[in-house]
């Protein structure tokens, strides 16, 4: 009886953890070059309302993705041009562009509120589905959250196993060592906050194409703000932020289970729950750091030697 | 050989901000008109509306005013707390409890005369704002959390818990189920100043104003902000009281914040509903990093803002088109602005190929 409930709730958990996981992953390989982006929340609304109109038009819920993704990194690139480009604070910078997106996707996609698409669809993996408890919870999903399994293995590998990877590292931590081994500091941060641009229109996208298969104005709904926490929580790492993308999947979809229950509780206090966590979660992170630092040069926009 | 020679100056320059604000100003103008013109909308003519509506009669400009008396209080805490490198994201959550500060005060004493009504709500608008902005204060300065997302966490829960209240506890049992409190009693609104359509929030302002530069200039505490805005260095030899400093200026600017609130539901809508969040907080981040910190600057920037929003509605109300479209112009301008700033700190100079 309690598996029965509980199943579908962990599914629901995953499937709504997989935009965050998306824009966490995002925000980590840009803070790991040493560029802070708060404009998570703007690239995602672009990202959602870009995939959404793309849908919309060809049909196709895979261009509609694509087109989430590259537009996504689209903004990100005013991010990088702004900030490593002509040294700008990277705080205000991002803010600037959280205004910017969320009004331009607003703006654009007034015509389009409440058209729905039929984006991606559920579809179980043969075999895998059977098998007991994660079948139901991981493999009865949508294509992008399958997708979503990869992703945090591709950052990892692309930080940890190649080249550029370290040279990225590098460009967080030490930004004189990577002027001093001759490599480009400024091509460097702008290939990982355009990367992670990519990676947060993909987490917009999702919202748009598998989640709720329409576009609102408040689609995003605070969700890049708490992939911003997220990174602090994970500690930077790739595998960290599978978890509390999830936790806070688990946490939306039991408030919106208990929300359809009907329960006594009013339903803002109920949506404030996710906000509250994030504050929590950002607390006991920070609290309890052992050796977990951010990245040296986070946010230090560097002084090229003439 | 990278043709163009960048060289950092020993004195940043100061005469281009007023050309790069102006300059940023022409280019969010012209993505704007862009935007209109690829949705098949009459640009020119869209952009006539925009200012005249903001700067082109007389009507127009006191509702410049109105607005900008809001986004004006909320931007001078911000300003400070931004010279301290410390982000303060929150007026929109400080301006909600502000505003629901006031509303208690009004909804548990309706009876009172204005004498005491107006000093309570302004007391509980402060209270509500200032708390708002202490507990990201606290947990930076205690647990080193980072105040950008805390404060941004708790404008979502502010605003939730407003509508909370305003579609619970507080709705008018006679306003057919529109979430809206009861209309406030007229000790509880602050009046219009004569016969024009400005309040006397705009005298607050003002005082505000003259307060902020009066403790920029003769204050200790004043002066050991600036010294911590500039120079953390110098601030932590002199053993100035950097955590106490961030405490102060958060509450400051959270009660400002919460008085811009107090004024909204006072003296604009007599009442408090959901539609009193216009992004004002928002807006007030915009203001604060164009202004830095005089507070004629912060002034003048409000104007500007607060012209952009009220020039968008005429386009709104005109030509239907939707009230976002500020964001893009305030999020361009911002950008430019900081893009800007390159070529006031950086010498550029072109070396040709060689």
């Amino acid at each position: 009886m309690t598996a029965e409930l509980l199943l579908p709730l962990l599914a629901a958990a995953v499937q709504t953890g997989t935009p965050i996981l998306y824009a966490t992953l995002g925000e980590i390989l840009t803070e790991r070059a040493g560029v802070l982006n708060l404009g998570v929340e703007g690239i995602m609304m672009v990202g959602a309302l870009a995939a959404y109109v793309t849908a919309l038009a060809t049909g196709h819920a895979g261009l509609g993705f694509a087109a989430g993704a590259g537009c996504g990194a689209l903004l990100a690139a005013v991010h990088a041009q702004v900030c490593v480009g002509f040294r700008g604070n990277q705080v205000v910078s991002g803010l600037a562009l959280t205004i910017l997106g969320t009004g331009l996707a607003n703006y654009l996609g007034t015509p389009y509120i409440g058209q729905s698409i039929p984006g991606f669809q559920r579809t179980a993996l043969p075999l895998l589905d059977q098998i007991p408890i994660l079948g139901p919870v991981f493999f009865r999903q949508d294509p992008l959250v399958y997708l979503s399994y990869l992703a945090p293995v591709f950052v990892w590998v692309a930080l940890k196993r190649t080249t550029w990877g370290l040279n990225l590292r590098a460009a967080g931590e030490a930004p004189e060592a990577v002027t001093a081994a001759g490599l480009s500091f400024a091509r460097l941060r702008w290939s990982a906050v355009v990367l992670g641009g990519l990676l947060m229109g993909c987490g917009g996208a999702y919202l748009s194409l598998a989640y709720t298969h329409l576009w609102s104005t408040g689609l995003v709904a605070g969700r890049g703000w708490i992939a911003v926490a997220l990174v602090i929580f994970a500690f930077w790492h790739p595998g960290r932020a599978v978890l509390g993308a999830y936790l806070f999947g688990g946490v939306m979809a039991f408030q919106f289970r208990l929300q359809a229950l009907g329960t006594h509780l009013p339903s803002s206090l109920l949506l404030m729950l996710p906000y509250l966590l994030t504050i929590f979660v950002l607390v006991a992170a920070s609290v309890r750091r052992r050796g977990q630092a951010p990245p040296a040069a986070l946010g230090v926009n560097h002084e090229p030697p003439d | 050989m990278n043709p163009i020679s960048v060289h950092k100056r020993t004195d940043p320059l100061t005469w281009p901000a007023a050309l790069i604000l102006g300059l940023a100003i022409v280019l969010s103008l012209s993505v704007s008109a862009l935007l209109l013109h690829w949705q098949d909308k009459p640009a020119r003519d869209a952009l006539v509306i925009l200012f005249q509506g903001a700067f082109g009669s007389w009507h127009a400009l006191e509702d410049c005013t109105i607005k900008a008396v809001p986004i004006f209080l909320c931007s001078l805490g911000v300003a400070v707390a931004f010279r301290l490198q410390v982000w303060n994201i929150g007026a929109e959550g400080q301006f909600a409890m502000g505003a629901i500060g006031a509303t208690w005060v009004v909804l548990q004493f309706p009876q009172w005369p204005a004498f005491l009504l107006l000093p309570a709500m302004m007391a509980a608008a402060a209270l509500g704002g200032g708390f708002c902005g202490l507990i990201p204060a606290l947990l930076k300065v205690r647990l080193r959390a980072n105040e950008i997302i805390v404060s941004l966490m708790l404008n979502y829960v502010c605003i939730l818990f407003l509508e909370y209240l305003v579609y619970g506890p507080w709705k008018d049992p006679v306003s057919f189920g529109f979430p809206m409190t009861m209309v406030f009693p007229p000790a509880a609104i602050v009046g219009a100043i004569g016969s024009s359509r400005l309040n006397w929030g705009l005298v607050l302002a003002l005082a505000c104003a003259v307060g902020f530069w009066i403790f920029f200039r003769f204050s200790r505490l004043g002066y050991e902000l600036k010294v911590c805005g500039e120079s953390p260095r110098v601030a932590g030899y002199a053993r100035l009281p950097y955590h106490g400093l961030v405490i102060a200026v958060m509450v400051t600017g959270g009660a400002l914040a919460g008085w811009a609130g107090f004024l909204e539901v006072s003296a604009t809508l007599n009442r408090l509903q959901p539609s009193i969040m216009v992004g004002y907080g928002y807006t007030a981040i915009v203001v604060a990093w164009l202004a830095r910190l005089s507070p004629a600057s912060i002034a003048a920037a409000s104007l500007l803002l607060a012209g952009l929003r009220v020039g968008v509605e005429n386009l709104q109300l005109e030509m239907q088109v939707p009230a976002a479209f500020g964001g893009i112009m305030e999020g361009v301008l911002l950008l430019t602005v900081l893009a800007g700033g390159f070529f006031v700190r950086y010498r550029v100079r072109w070396r040709g190929f060689s």
